[in-house]
């Protein structure tokens, strides 16, 4: 008995949930329904948007998007796809299919003989995009907002439009669109036959540092514009106050491209201040070391895009290790075979790596073709951060500065905290005392080289993500970073940094003043006439070497 | 010591103290192949004959001529200097624009445009010539910039970097981006100098047609003659005091200050001359090969010119000359034969040859017959 009344118990229990859905569901069922005959609009409204004069029907687009019914919305898309016709007061929207459809019930109607198209003249078609804008303003997804905005910048906005974009500008919780509107709304403020308000306006539109509201403004100097001199000086302040700020963007453009410049260029620079630097190699196989690099990256993408599609995003950094193992051991291979027999003879050094570039060159264009390559940039590298509108700063560019940065560290910790490191400055120091002391230089040499190898190595995956890959990769790179090093001085890993980021940006600025090709003979004859000043370069070891 | 070598040398009649009597014979036979044999065998052998000479064959002799002159000049700043330039292209080149202005002049209205202008200038809409155009129709004119062009480049060029005692691979690496830099200038349109694709399509050169049998022996002859009689020259120079005092600098250039000597101006001096000399060689190279265009400034070029006389042999100026028709022989072999290739033995002669045979080909039969 026991059993059989929980039985029973259970069974109540189990209809009393069952009736309560269905009591919900019901319920909320005819409170969409509810919601949704509440918010749509009379048939007085179709007939008014659809039909009449021109004027009658902005002023009931008007209405309609004052009155904030985020449903009309189709209504109004219909309008201006065209395909709204009508017949006496009975609006019907047409779809693709051709069918008629009552939009007041939203059931398929038959299309009277008589019904006409309803024709939008241009300013009635602006009225129906900016409508729809302005209802789009209040959707949740920020994307379909920035749309919306983008839509209101462009049109045409008079000042009928002041109390809808005020409340726009209220409502709007994200700070750029928040500005943008705001912008938008002192554009309307600024025709506005209220001095005061124009002076506020003018004023206002000082922050901005888009193009557009430049010209608006210019255009509202111009004859028939602005009368009142107040404003006038309102808005060619502004309008100065615009240009500083473009300005400003895009000197920080110009400093950005810079150090992003002087970053890869610190990279390649960096593995020649530890082999020509450090050891005295001039290594001009570097380049094509880095061009090992960059095709590694290449290797590395091909692999995660056959066996791992879905991590294809992570195979940058699973081509950081790869690129650096790959060119170290190369680098330790030639340091064994060719470069140990010619220490001390710097030039017959730089002759025989010459040969061995040639040779890794050549071997690149028989095993992957002489054309470029295709490396492409994980999804978490493309695209950038918009700044303002003429600065825009990407993301691939953002991880190579601090992809730099990072290796610039580790490298400097491995040179003055590890062993291996104070074998490398001992070495590079006084070799035969070095020696003397213990020091196993032969496998010093070996190990700092492949290092410098494999840091070159490095620099090809960061360029890997900035510019073609091909096997003339090292060569655009070669001389641009001995320059750094020259520049830098020898056996200095600060040299190398300054240097780097100095040419960099100084390359940069010279570009946006007089072309790439003249600001690189600039740049190159400037760094002669530095040498003239300082033989040693920027920074210098101090000591009784001098002649070395 | 120096002082009495120089005497010891001084008591030799000139004539010996330039060759031994051995090497005046391979001098004399050489002018007799130049122009005697190769003008006989391709003008008037029959061209079924197996001793014809080929039009081809002419103009690679003609060219490899060139790239000898190339590397006699590299010689006197690198095997007895110690100069190691990687820009010596850049002279090369500046002296073959400087002939190839004159040519492009005498082209006059046969090109595809039937201008005054060359067919790059109409291209780029130029009315006009620019300045440094101004007297290139004149043979004479354009024969001056081809020795003044590379002469003033270098003369302020090294005046800088040797007075701030630039040296060793420094130098090498600033004169590598100095042609580097003037690649990139020459690259552009708006310079002036036909762009990407250079000079080329000559018609003429002082009036008469250049693509016949005779003006192409002609210009071999002159090339050949110019080789010999700057070999002349530079054997004269490096047996000279003044000669002396660059191999000083070579060896040990702070002995050489310290005894007295400016060595500026010894370095500036056959710096200038060598740049000269190159700029001589790429004004026969343009008319010869028919055209000039930047990649001649390309730093892997002017790295080539340095392994031409590392091959035959630094610091005895006949080296140099064979080095450079090796490796060009070679070249020519390759790129026909085996094009994928090239780059691979071109690669493993620059390791083998600082490897293997620091005093190249020549220090190679000296040691052979020394051991005989």
């Amino acid at each position: 008995m026991q059993k059989w009344g929980i039985m029973r118990n259970w069974a109540i229990r189990c209809v009393v949930i069952i009736w309560r859905s269905v009591v919900l569901i019901v319920l909320s069922c005819s409170g969409f329904a509810l919601s949704e005959k509440a918010s749509a609009l009379s048939a007085e409204d179709y007939a008014a948007l659809a039909g009449g004069d021109n004027d009658a029907r902005i002023a009931a687009i008007g209405k309609v998007v004052a009155g904030g019914d985020s449903s009309a919305k189709n209504f109004l898309q219909a309008l201006l796809d065209d395909s709204v016709k009508i017949a006496g007061d009975k609006v019907f929207v047409v779809d693709s299919s051709g069918k008629a459809i009552d939009p007041i019930t939203g059931a398929e109607a038959t299309l009277p003989a008589n019904a006409e198209d309803v024709i939008n003249n241009n300013r009635v078609r602006s009225e129906l995009e900016a409508g729809i804008a302005f209802l789009n303003l209040q959707m949740e997804d920020r994307g379909a907002r920035a749309a919306a905005v983008k839509t209101l910048q462009d049109a045409d906005i008079d000042e009928n439009k002041t109390a809808l974009l005020e409340r726009a500008v209220a409502q709007e919780k994200d700070k750029e669109l928040h500005d943008t509107l705001l912008q938008i709304l002192a554009g309307v403020q600024l025709q506005s036959t209220d001095k005061n308000t124009r002076l506020a306006a003018a004023k206002m539109l000082s922050e901005s540092t888009n193009q557009n509201i430049k010209q608006m403004l210019s255009t509202r100097l111009a004859e028939g514009g602005e009368s009142d001199a107040d404003v006038r000086t309102a808005i060619q302040n502004s309008i100065a106050a615009i240009d500083r700020h473009l300005q400003i963007y895009d000197y920080i453009g110009r400093v950005f491209t810079g150090i992003s410049l002087g970053s890869i260029l610190l990279l390649a620079a960096l593995g020649l201040a530890i082999t020509y630097g450090l050891m005295g190699v001039i290594n001009m196989a570097h380049g094509e070391m880095m061009m090992l690099g960059a095709y590694s990256t290449f290797v590395v993408q091909n692999f995660f895009r056959t066996h791992f599609p879905a991590m294809f995003d992570a195979y940058i950094i699973a081509a950081i290790p790869v690129a650096f193992v790959v060119t170290g051991v190369i680098g330790m291979a030639l340091e064994r075979t060719v470069i140990r027999f010619l220490y001390g003879r710097p030039l017959e050094t730089l002759l025989a790596t010459w040969g061995i570039s040639l040779m890794l060159m050549q071997t690149v264009r028989t095993v992957f073709g002489a054309q470029n390559v295709q490396v492409e940039n994980p999804s978490w590298l493309s695209g950038g951060i918009d700044v303002a509108a003429n600065l825009t700063l990407p993301y691939n560019r953002i991880a190579i500065i601090i992809f730099s940065a990072a290796v610039l560290l580790l490298m400097w910790l491995l040179l003055t905290k590890t062993r291996l490191g104070l074998f490398v400055r001992a070495v590079t120091q006084n070799r035969g005392m070095a020696r003397c002391v213990g020091v196993n230089t032969t496998s010093v040499d070996m190990r700092a080289f492949g290092l410098g190898s494999a840091v070159a190595g490095l620099a090809g995956v960061a360029l890997s993500q900035v510019t073609n890959v091909g096997p003339d990769l090292g060569s655009n790179y070669i001389v641009d970073s001995f320059m750094v090093v020259v520049l830098g001085g020898v056996g200095q890993l600060a040299g190398a940094v300054y240097a780097a980021l100095g040419l960099g940006i100084i390359s940069k600025f010279l570009e946006g003043i007089s072309g790439a090709v003249l600001a690189k003979i600039i740049v190159l004859v400037f760094i002669i006439i530095f040498i003239q000043k300082r033989p040693q370069g920027l920074f210098a070891l101090k000591g009784r070497s001098a002649d070395a | 010591m120096l002082d009495v070598t120089v005497n010891a040398l001084h008591s030799q009649s000139l004539l010996l103290r330039l060759f031994g009597v051995k090497g005046w014979a391979g001098f004399v036979a050489a002018l007799i192949v130049i122009c005697v044999v190769f003008p006989a065998l391709n003008l008037l052998m029959p061209a079924t004959s197996v001793l014809h000479i080929s039009d081809y064959t002419v103009a690679l002799c003609g060219k490899i001529l060139c790239y000898a002159i190339v590397a006699l000049a590299m010689d006197l700043v690198w095997g007895y200097t110690g100069i190691l330039s990687l820009g010596h292209g850049l002279f090369f080149a500046l002296g073959g624009y400087a002939f190839g202005m004159y040519l492009m002049r005498q082209i006059g209205h046969n090109g595809n445009y039937q201008s005054d202008l060359p067919d790059f200038m109409v291209f780029l809409d130029w009315k006009e010539y620019p300045w440094f155009w101004a007297f290139t129709d004149h043979f004479w004119y354009a024969a001056l910039l081809v020795v003044l062009v590379p002469g003033v480049l270098a003369l302020v060029f090294g005046y800088f970097a040797f007075r701030s005692r630039i040296k060793g691979v420094y130098l090498s690496i600033i004169t590598q981006a100095l042609t580097y830099a003037f690649m990139l200038l020459f690259f552009r349109n708006e310079t002036g100098f036909g762009g990407n694709n250079g000079f080329t399509d000559f018609k003429r050169i002082v009036g008469i047609p250049i693509a016949t049998g005779e003006m192409r022996m002609t210009l071999f002859v002159i090339t050949g003659l110019m080789l010999l009689v700057l070999l002349l020259m530079a054997r004269f120079i490096v047996n000279s005091k003044f000669g002396r005092v660059l191999t000083a600098i070579r060896d040990a250039e702070g002995r050489a200050m310290f005894s007295g000597y400016t060595t500026l101006h010894y370095k500036l001096a056959i710096w200038t001359l060598s740049a000269v000399i190159c700029g001589i060689a790429g004004a026969l190279y343009v008319p010869q090969v028919g055209i000039i265009n930047p990649s001649e400034m390309s730093p892997a070029s002017s790295i080539e010119i340095a392994i031409w006389a590392a091959v035959g042999g630094r610091g005895t100026l006949i080296g140099p000359l064979l080095g450079a028709g090796i490796v060009n022989g070679a070249k020519s072999f390759f790129t026909v034969a085996f094009p994928e290739y090239w780059l691979y033995f071109l690669g493993l002669i620059f390791i083998l040859v600082t490897l293997f045979l620091p005093a190249g080909v020549l220090g190679l039969l000296q040691k052979l017959r020394r051991k005989h």
